[in-house]
């Protein structure tokens, strides 16, 4: 279990070193998931690296641990909210209406995009 | 015992244990409703926990600052949480890797969809210039949107808001939503969660399955990088 936490904590050390040193705009997260990847799919190919936190599901069953409470972690900056209230008096019905309908005009427009795509790709496939 | 419980409550407000357990709990709370409610979009977790603990805090004349000494340790577990995204990307590579070009397609309409909406919209209700701004990259995670928010000299406090109310409202309309749409293709749902709702509407979709759920974390990450680069191009072409 912690052998896991520190593997999952060093890939994001890693990528917040990369993307600060590199001046690159990718939050170092981003660059940690694709690090603890490439570590995941190198273990298929080289069976030595099946060990410690890469070996009998551990890394996997911290993952999907901190994964299974992943709204929890949104909480803290969700509070935040509380510091806004005066602007939220003064804009927030319209504020609320905007987000809304942005997010929903977002959520029909990539779906939508995703399903036609690929339906289109999925004919082209099919024609010999 | 103390002979004053105000001392004792005074001591305690300003501890980083008593707003951790807080957290935690209300936490451990909302989320046992919203399995007793089977994942019902109006039990969203998020939500209640925020508005309990946000009365809380109120109640107490509690300021933000002395709250989040003590809930720093879970926002802290955002970024090794988005590492973890690799695991269950890796258990689905297949696949994602037979779905890269609905994704990359999906990925540009939607990142577009979500600045220009907002953009537009925010304009149409005749909102100050530095709102609009700040409301702009609101479909990306909390710490990018509000980096991207700083660049443009916007207020990263409202953008970290305008996240939180977009994933929450994202969370709660998209089973629903995609049920209307009579669309039952997950990895389509759930990429369409993660790039509108990012981290909040991933968590919604890994309730929902886990297909949407990786489908989600591929496009809240991938959403991220690529509106760090659209909110100031729209932001120049938009607004004025």
């Amino acid at each position: 279990m912690i052998a896991s936490l520190s593997l999952i904590l060093f890939c994001q050390l890693i990528g917040e070193v990369a993307v600060r040193e590199l001046a690159v705009p990718v939050p170092g997260p981003v660059v940690g998931l694709m690090l603890l990847l490439l570590l995941l799919l190198g273990r298929d190919r080289f069976p030595a690296l099946a060990r410690g936190p890469l070996g009998n599901d551990g890394v996997e069953s911290a993952s999907r641990a901190m994964l299974a409470n992943l709204s929890l972690l949104f909480i803290p900056a969700g509070v935040g909210v509380v510091q806004k209230l005066d602007l939220l008096a003064d804009h927030g019905v319209a504020i609320l209406v905007i987000l809304a309908v942005s997010v929903i005009v977002t959520l029909l427009a990539t779906v939508a995009t995703f399903v036609a795509a690929s339906s289109l790709i999925s004919r082209g496939e099919d024609k010999p | 015992m103390s002979d004053n419980p105000f001392s004792l409550w005074v001591y305690l407000s300003q501890s980083p244990l008593l707003w951790l357990t807080v957290t935690l709990l209300t936490y451990a709370v909302a989320d046992a409703v919203s399995l007793k409610t089977r994942r019902h979009p109006l039990a969203n977790p998020v939500l209640h926990s925020v508005w309990i603990i946000g009365v809380f805090l109120l109640v107490t004349k509690t300021s933000y600052t002395t709250y989040f000494a003590g809930a720093q340790f879970v926002h802290f577990l955002l970024g090794p949480a988005t590492v973890a995204l690799a695991v269950p990307l890796y258990e689905n590579r297949r696949r994602v890797v037979a779905a890269i070009l609905p994704m990359v397609v999906a990925l540009a309409v939607g990142s577009i969809t979500a600045i220009v909406s907002v953009v537009l919209l925010a304009k149409a209700f005749g909102l100050p210039r530095d709102v609009i701004l700040s409301l702009a990259p609101k479909s990306v995670t909390a710490g990018v949107a509000m980096g991207i928010s700083e660049s443009l000299h916007a207020d990263p406090s409202l953008t970290a808001v305008s996240v939180i109310l977009t994933g929450i409202m994202g969370a709660i309309v998209v089973t629903p939503l995609m049920n209307f749409t009579g669309i039952t293709d997950y990895r389509a749902r759930g990429f369409a969660a993660g790039i509108a709702a990012h981290g909040i509407g991933t968590a919604r979709a890994f309730q929902v399955d886990e297909v949407a759920g990786v489908f989600s974390g591929i496009a809240m990450s991938l959403n991220a990088l690529i509106t760090a680069l659209l909110v100031p191009l729209a932001v120049t072409l938009l607004v004025h």
